[in-house]
């Protein structure tokens, strides 16, 4: 096999993007075994040679948590695949996770110098590839901890902002107690993102991971309810807290009929079958909507619409449809997921903007009586402006109905701790180059500052945290 | 995991059980809910607390078995574990010295009703307690109520102990006894708290019930136990339990609550096969 010092730049140049090995469409989506097969090592190596290992690599500047791209790459091309899950880890704890999940077009692939003229290098499934060796060879090294400082901190949530915000306190001697309102760790990680696109397992082992490390998990306590923010400073003796607690407030579309039996949020939907496995009903006793033969729409175009209509394609939804305001390329959802969608057979219908859910006499839905909309002038965002067209109301026949506009912030911690500054979204108020927020020795990143984003973002903010508590706790500053 | 300290049956398929949860008990506070998860593949199922002992550290619940989560809770006993309970949940019942309060339960409603009747009590108010079974061997805590009550009333739907008929009926009583009502708390089955709430409002009498939703989370993430009041959407395990009402939407509570009837069905037949081959 050639190496990085024997090609030519032409010769990189030359290699085909290596394509992920998957699951055949027609299989999978029957079933809830992880889509994307992974990288053999070969195919890993040869993606890696076309990396023209700039000299000012803008991948990186892609990269919200600045992972040494070029640097992990050229490993993987020498077959240092350890050396390059280790390299990786020094900026990013979850690397089996963001290179499954992150919107690599939008950030690290975006920027890599090959997108202009070439496809980029295949960064995600590089990461994924590093990661997952390091993993399933047996291999992850516990990274050392630092003598205690003394300190104890509490997270709360355990997304991925809280998780790794938690990572970095406990190398640098803290104590961390991570409060978590759900009885499984991870966040969206475990009750949003279904099996097939994120296996439960990943998670898991990334969580036991800090188990070793000595972090102290309390799954089922509610902060707001179970205890309050001032309660774990003033009573509990938390020398800080950090808030991670996600976006998590379902929205719903404000028309008539949303009550009728068979419409849910996407949240409810993803919940039972991901954290709850009614896939598995009735060895699992949640049960969720009966699929089956049936005809389902998910009002939205995110990667939780993505992620809800994969999912009732699965449960056995005769039609299972992505109903979209605006056109296809305004969709946030990641490239590979809709591609994917596709491919398993999911409907897109765009431009359709539900005006009322029908039901029958029994309240359960029949229908959702639509408007046929067209792109008009850019908005605010940038993006293309649905107008509707006049008189092009008709009536689409569904059984079930998933809403899937967004999220707002969950109510609790505002109610119970009104001395923390919230925005007029409910979102809370942090200063970005330390995440502290309004109230004294309280912090808060991810979704609950940032609103829906990402699992990078979420991650970036949790370790920005961790720096800004513990340069504050130890009057020390970190470079 | 949580230990069950001890169990009782106070009517056929109304058993009270007392579950360590430290955090829980000392935080609790009436009207407020916990969900618990009997075991790992299990669901997720609210129950309100009925009582709790902050020194010994246990919660007391009082569980009608209805389908399978609550009938495979009510066959453990004293020294059985459960896998998780999260609380406590829910917006605490609004207590004040409303002047003359009655509080009204409907079967198990009696056992969710308790922690606020006794709230009231210590609130200052003349206290009226009126409890509703089927018949005499469902009647549940009885001694409990007559002890925070000013008056305390049990009807039966058969006659066979206390007032021959429905609680409204009672109600309706006390109102054209000329008795000055101020506030009236309701809980239990839906059509029951329907028709209270019918009673009480021509006269205007603040009436609040406890909506029992189907839930998931029940801290407010999936939006499941939507509830219709004044006709805005609310959620019951944060906004709630309790509401007004005269604001509620209680054909689209009964309506939503219907929603896996034939797959609760296949539980508790599955659960009742496992019974009867042990
Ligand atoms: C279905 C779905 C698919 C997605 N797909 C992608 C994707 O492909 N790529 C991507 O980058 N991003 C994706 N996202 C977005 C991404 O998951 C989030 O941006 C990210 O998880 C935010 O992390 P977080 O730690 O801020 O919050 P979360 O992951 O939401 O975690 C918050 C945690 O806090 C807990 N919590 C909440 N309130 C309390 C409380 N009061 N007390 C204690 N604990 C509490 C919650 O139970 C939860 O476990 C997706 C989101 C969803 C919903
Ligand atoms: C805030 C609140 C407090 C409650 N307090 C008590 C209590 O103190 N004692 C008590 O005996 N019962 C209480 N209930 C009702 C109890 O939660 C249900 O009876 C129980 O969930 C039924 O589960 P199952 O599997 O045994 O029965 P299933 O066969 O699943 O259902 C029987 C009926 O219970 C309702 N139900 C089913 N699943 C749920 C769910 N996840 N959440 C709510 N309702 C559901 C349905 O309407 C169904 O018709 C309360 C409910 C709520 C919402
Ligand atoms: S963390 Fe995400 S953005 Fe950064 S290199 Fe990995 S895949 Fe790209
Ligand atoms: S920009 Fe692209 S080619 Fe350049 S170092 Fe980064 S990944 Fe390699
Ligand atoms: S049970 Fe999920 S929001 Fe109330």
């Amino acid at each position: 096999m050639p190496t990085q010092h024997t090609l030519t730049t032409k010769e990189r140049f030359a290699i085909p993007r290596q394509e992920m090995p998957a699951q055949r469409a027609d299989e999978r989506n029957k079933n809830f075994k992880e889509v994307n097969l992974g990288y053999t090592a070969e195919l890993a190596q040869k993606e890696a040679l076309r990396c023209i290992q700039c000299k000012d690599p803008a991948c990186i500047k892609g990269c919200p948590v600045n992972i040494k791209i070029d640097q992990f790459i050229k490993l993987i091309s020498d077959g240092n695949f350890l050396g390059a899950a280790r390299k990786i880890k020094e900026d990013n704890v979850l690397p089996a996770i963001c290179g499954r999940v992150c919107p690599q077009e939008d950030q690290c692939e975006k920027t890599c110098i090959l997108t202009k003229k070439h496809r980029s290098v295949a960064i995600g499934n590089l990461e994924r590839f590093a990661a997952d060796y390091e993993r399933e060879t047996g291999n992850v090294e516990l990274p050392t901890v630092k003598a205690s400082t003394g300190k104890t901190i509490a997270v709360i949530g355990s997304g991925p902002a809280g998780l790794s915000c938690a990572n970095d306190l406990i190398q640098l001697g803290h104590s961390v107690t991570v409060f978590e309102a759900l009885h499984e760790l991870g966040g969206v990680l475990v009750y949003g993102i279904p099996e097939f696109r994120l296996p439960k397992d990943i998670v898991k082992s990334e969580i036991d991971g800090l188990k070793k490390l000595g972090v102290n998990f309390i799954p089922n306590a509610v902060a707001g309810r179970s205890v309050t923010v001032d309660e774990l400073l003033k009573e509990e003796g938390f020398d800080a807290v950090f808030i991670g607690v996600g976006a998590g407030l379902p929205w719903f579309l404000g028309i008539p009929g949303e009550n009728l039996l068979g419409v849910y949020s996407a949240n409810e939907f993803l919940t039972r079958v991901n954290l709850m496995k009614s896939y598995q009903f009735p060895d699992n006793d949640t049960p969720v909507f009966n699929c089956k033969g049936k005809n389902v729409a998910v009002f939205g175009g995110g990667n939780t619409a993505m992620d809800a209509v994969r999912t009732a394609k699965r449960l056995g939804a005769e039609h299972a449809s992505i109903v979209y305001r605006r056109s296809e390329a305004e969709m946030p959802a990641r490239l590979e997921e809709v591609h994917h969608a596709k491919e398993e057979g999911i409907e897109f219908l765009m431009l359709m903007n539900p005006l009322e859910f029908i039901g029958n006499d029994q309240q359960w839905l029949t229908g959702a009586k639509c408007l046929r909309m067209e792109l008009g002038e850019p908005d605010e965002s940038g993006r293309r402006r649905p107008v509707p067209i006049k008189d092009s109301e008709f009536i689409l026949p569904i059984d079930m109905a998933v809403i899937s506009i967004g999220n707002g912030s969950n109510p609790l911690i505002k109610q119970t701790t009104p001395d923390i500054e919230v925005s007029k979204r409910d979102t809370i108020v942090v200063d970005i180059n330390t995440m502290a927020t309004s109230k004294e020795d309280v912090y808060a990143g991810g979704d609950i500052v940032t609103g829906g984003a990402t699992v990078i973002l979420a991650m970036g903010a949790g370790r920005t945290a961790a720096k800004a508590i513990h340069e504050k706790l130890m009057g020390t500053v970190i470079q | 995991m949580h230990k069950i300290v001890s169990t009782i049956f106070l009517a056929e398929n109304i058993k009270k059980i007392e579950i360590e949860a430290p955090r829980i008990a000392k935080k609790r506070k009436a009207g407020q809910f916990i969900m618990i998860r009997v075991g790992q593949t299990g669901e997720r199922v609210p129950l309100t607390i009925a009582d709790s002992d902050p020194e010994k550290g246990t919660i007391t619940i009082i569980v009608q078995g209805m389908g399978k989560s609550t009938r495979e809770l009510n066959s453990k006993e004293a020294g059985d574990t459960v896998s998780d309970i999260v609380g406590p949940l829910g917006t605490p019942s609004h207590i004040e010295k409303f002047g003359t309060a009655v509080s009204i339960g409907g079967g198990v409603g009696t056992a969710i009703a308790y922690p606020t009747a006794v709230a009231l009590k210590e609130a200052g108010n003349y206290v009226i307690t009126i409890n509703g079974a089927r018949s005499k061997e469902l009647v549940i805590l009885e001694n409990e109520m007559k002890a925070v009550s000013d008056e305390a009333y049990i009807t039966t739907d058969d006659g066979s102990y206390g007032f021959h008929g429905f609680v409204t009926q009672k109600l309706q009583e006390l109102i054209d006894s000329g008795k000055k009502i101020d506030y009236v708390l309701a809980i239990g089955p839906i059509p029951m708290m329907r028709a209270i709430a019918e009673v009480t409002r021509p006269y205007h009498i603040k009436t609040m019930v406890s909506l029992n939703p189907i839930m998931v989370d029940g801290t407010g993430m999936c939006g499941g136990c939507r509830v219709t009041v004044d006709n805005q959407i609310k959620f019951a395990c944060v906004d709630g339990p309790e509401f007004d009402a005269h604001q509620v939407d209680f054909k689209n509570l009964t309506d939503r609550n219907k929603l896996y009837l034939p797959e609760e069905k296949q539980s508790a037949e599955a659960f009742s096969h496992q019974c009867n081959l042990q």
